[in-house]
């Protein structure tokens, strides 16, 4: 058998190639600096416009009148706990259960309906999320309200929570879900057991994206919750958001209030970035059982 | 499929039938010694066990390696097995025809006399049933092999005819002792040989049936050989 | 104890495709049966068919009679309930990546309620001793997960797990495929000590495997079972001339 051997002398490689390649490196290394910029810049920006205004009266008084100087935003805080709170308590298991019906019965046309809809939905501007909660919840109700806001922040989160929990699920090997039916396991069980416990940790994920979103939402909750400048936990009555308070700060004429929208802006960045890491590290330790 | 390995089973084949062919002819020739008392007959079946010998060695190398590296399995581990037995069979063939060429060395010495034993007679019987052993090999037919384990029964005869009335001879006319004793051996040599045909014709019906009908065991229906045939 | 396994007028579909025609065959109990063939020809749907994984294929379907033991799989049994009597080791081990060595093992126990604590631990140490994993895991069972052990352990632990649940017939879809040859070498050892409780299947493309474990073994082509005998009359001197030319390597 003839064989028309290739010039194989290893030659280092050429000036122009390996130009080609640091240039190359370089663009890459370049683009991910681009791309951490802005966030940096954000973060420092905040930080240097904020932390001046940051002070525990802040973190635990309610906003004072007009013209009276200190007060704080705690209220705000508590009341997007408690919005965000509510929307995940609605908005996560739905997309859940969405999801697991998508990955394990959604191969059919009704699937792909659901599929475009999650999608269309994730779309949908969110100031127009807000109008339909406001006409569903707000006007059934009579009155703003922590679950209007709370529902129109699940309705944005559902769509991701729903796409990426069917993703996640879809990468379960088949091989585990036939060693649990091979066991005498009913695909209901081997669904929630197995295949889910499987996907937790990129179901988590998909969970942590949607709430890190609507964490900083804003537009939903004007019709909806509404805004409070007194402490509030009762879901059926309008409720403080930070958001909300920082928007309703920052086009104000009053510089007092200016500051105390920046403040708020920083601790909303924390409040996502600490509770997004909290979740990561939790998982990375095994709290949170999930694939490797 | 398996083409290198095809080709090792046609080679090993090829290889025992040339060793069969140096095996008859060598028996041929102590025969035609014999019965011609031609001593360079004699010499030329001794030159050629070494290569005989060898190609025993040889075969059973290649058979070796076969299987080993091979995993050969039904038809073709049967085959093999049954070369390495043809193979030292074939073998024991040729020492058996330089046994004969050294007794006729020995009587060459001697006188001629006339003796109550027909030699060529057995020595074609002999040498057809070593012919028809290795034609059953070639052709791989069983009902070949069958006819010369058949055959077998009649060298016997032959041998214990000879043997009765040599004795007779040697009882009768002491003079003639030594060459009836050299004719003697012949005829066991001659047996020997046909006994090592029959054993070739058995290894054949094991290699083409899967059937051990050696020392009379009995024989097994199924036979791969005849569906074979009748496609 | 193993039961034995017959199988009358097996067809299987995979949507308007005919994988199985007409398949009969009896099994015998304590004994470990091979099943053989070229690519496609079959013997993986059987074994799933013999504890009905098969349906689970969307668009698959199987009709005829399987018995194990004294019952006929087919006859309306519910699939889940037939699947708790038959265990089965895949082709690529498989274990619960989310799962600990021992709660795998007490996965098909747990997952279908049983919680005793302490027969679970009786139950789970005698299932690795069976598979012949006990040893290297003992201390580790609980702690370490599943997927943390080489191809090897993790094949034998998906044995344990298939024999927790005390099935009378263990099915092994080419186990040994993706092994090297010292993993293969010990559960070829294990299925010898398994034969004597149970009833084993084997799917295998490694008809070396089959001659060494099995002493029956079936031939399959093209959906049939052309010829099932005795392994060692299969391997020396076949009855069928496709089974001989598929064990000589001649196609295949």
């Amino acid at each position: 058998m003839a064989t028309t051997t290739a010039n194989m002398d290893l030659k280092p490689l050429s000036l122009q190639r390996r130009l080609m390649d640091s240039l190359m490196t370089g663009a890459a290394a370049l683009a991910v600096v681009l791309v951490l910029l802005p966030l940096g810049a954000i973060f420092a920006y905040l930080v240097y416009k904020g932390i001046g205004s940051l002070n525990w009266a802040f973190l635990t008084q309610t906003p004072k009148p007009v013209g009276e100087a200190g007060g704080g935003m705690a209220n705000a805080i508590a009341g997007s706990v408690l919005i965000l709170g509510i929307a995940s308590l609605i908005g996560v298991p739905m997309g859940i259960g969405a999801g697991i019906y998508l990955a394990e019965y959604g191969r059919n046309r009704l699937g792909n309906l659901i599929r475009f809809t999650a999608d269309v939905l994730n779309g949908v501007p969110s100031i127009i999320v807000g109008i339909v909660a406001y006409g569903l919840v707000v006007l059934r109700q009579g009155h703003f309200s922590a679950l209007a806001g709370g529902a129109a922040l699940a309705l944005m989160m559902i769509p991701t929570i729903t796409r990426t929990t069917e993703e996640m699920l879809l990468l379960v090997p088949l091989g585990v879900r036939e060693a649990a039916y091979g066991l005498g396991v009913s695909r209901w069980r081997t669904t929630l057991s197995i295949t889910l416990r499987t996907a937790t940790s990129g179901v988590i994920t998909g969970i942590m994206l949607a709430f890190a979103r609507i964490a900083g939402e804003t537009a939903p909750l004007l019709f909806t919750a509404f805004g409070n400048q007194y402490w509030n936990w009762n879901m059926n009555q309008p409720t403080a958001a930070l958001p909300l308070q920082i928007f309703t700060y920052a086009i104000s004429p009053f510089d007092e209030w200016h500051r105390q929208a920046w403040a708020g802006a920083l601790i909303l960045i924390i409040l996502i970035v600490v509770s997004v890491s909290a979740v990561r590290l939790a998982a990375s330790r095994g709290m949170l059982k999930g694939a490797n | 499929m398996r083409t290198r390995f095809q080709q090792g089973l046609d080679d090993l084949r090829q290889r025992l039938l040339r060793m069969g062919g140096l095996a008859e002819q060598a028996v041929d020739r102590a025969c035609q010694a014999y019965i011609e008392r031609d001593l360079a007959r004699c010499h030329m079946v001794l030159e050629g066990e070494s290569q005989i010998n060898a190609a025993e060695r040889d075969i059973d190398e290649q058979a070796f390696d076969l299987l080993a590296m091979q995993q050969p399995m039904a038809v073709d581990l049967r085959f093999i097995l049954a070369v390495t037995k043809i193979n030292s069979d074939l073998e024991r063939v040729g020492d058996q025809a330089v046994n004969i060429a050294e007794r006729v060395m020995d009587m060459a010495d001697l006188p001629k006399v006339d003796l109550p034993v027909d030699i060529p007679r057995m020595a074609a019987a002999v040498s057809a049933m070593v012919r028809r052993s290795l034609e059953s090999f070639i052709e791989g037919k069983a009902e070949l092999a069958q006819a010369v384990l058949e055959m077998d029964n009649v060298v016997d005869r032959m041998r214990d005819e000879a043997f009765i009335s040599l004795v007779k001879a040697m009882n009768e006319r002491p003079e003639v002792t030594r060459q009836a004793l050299d004719s003697l051996l012949v005829a066991r040599n001659l047996e020997r040989v046909a006994d090592h045909a029959t054993n070739i014709a058995e290894d054949v019906i094991f290699w083409v049936r899967g059937a051990d009908v050696r020392h009379n065991a009995p024989q097994e229906p199924a036979t791969v050989q005849e569906i074979r045939e009748t496609h | 104890m193993g039961v034995g396994i017959q199988v009358e007028q097996l067809n299987a579909w995979f949507g308007k495709t005919q994988a199985l025609k007409n398949i009969n065959i009896k099994m015998a109990a304590n004994h470990a049966t091979a099943v053989i063939g070229p690519s496609g020809c079959g013997k993986s749907t059987f074994v799933r068919c013999l504890n009905r994984m098969h349906e689970t294929i969307p668009e698959a379907r199987a009709e005829g009679k399987v018995e194990i033991g004294d019952l006929n799989i087919y006859n309306g049994t519910p699939a889940v309930q037939v699947r708790r009597r038959i265990g089965m080791v895949f082709q690529k081990p498989n274990p619960f990546p989310t799962m600990s060595i021992y709660d795998n093992v007490a996965a098909g126990l747990k997952l279908n309620g049983f919680h005793d604590r302490k027969r679970l631990d009786e139950i789970v140490e005698k299932s690795l001793l069976a598979a012949a994993l006990w040893d290297e895991v003992k201390d580790t069972a609980k702690k370490k997960s599943g997927a943390s052990l080489s191809g090897g352990q993790q094949q034998r632990l998906c044995i344990a797990r298939a024999l927790a649940v005390e099935p009378q017939v263990l099915l092994m879809d080419e186990p040994c495929s993706a092994l090297d040859p010292i993993s293969t070498g010990k559960i070829e050892e294990l299925i010898f000590q398994l034969k004597e409780r149970f009833t084993i299947v084997i799917v295998t493309h490694n008809m070396q495997q089959a001659s060494r474990v099995a002493e029956f073994t079936g031939f399959f082509l093209l959906g049939s079972l052309i010829e099932f005998d005795k392994t060692e009359k299969i391997f020396t001197n076949p009855s069928d001339k496709r089974t001989e030319d598929y064990i000589t390597g001649r196609f295949g």
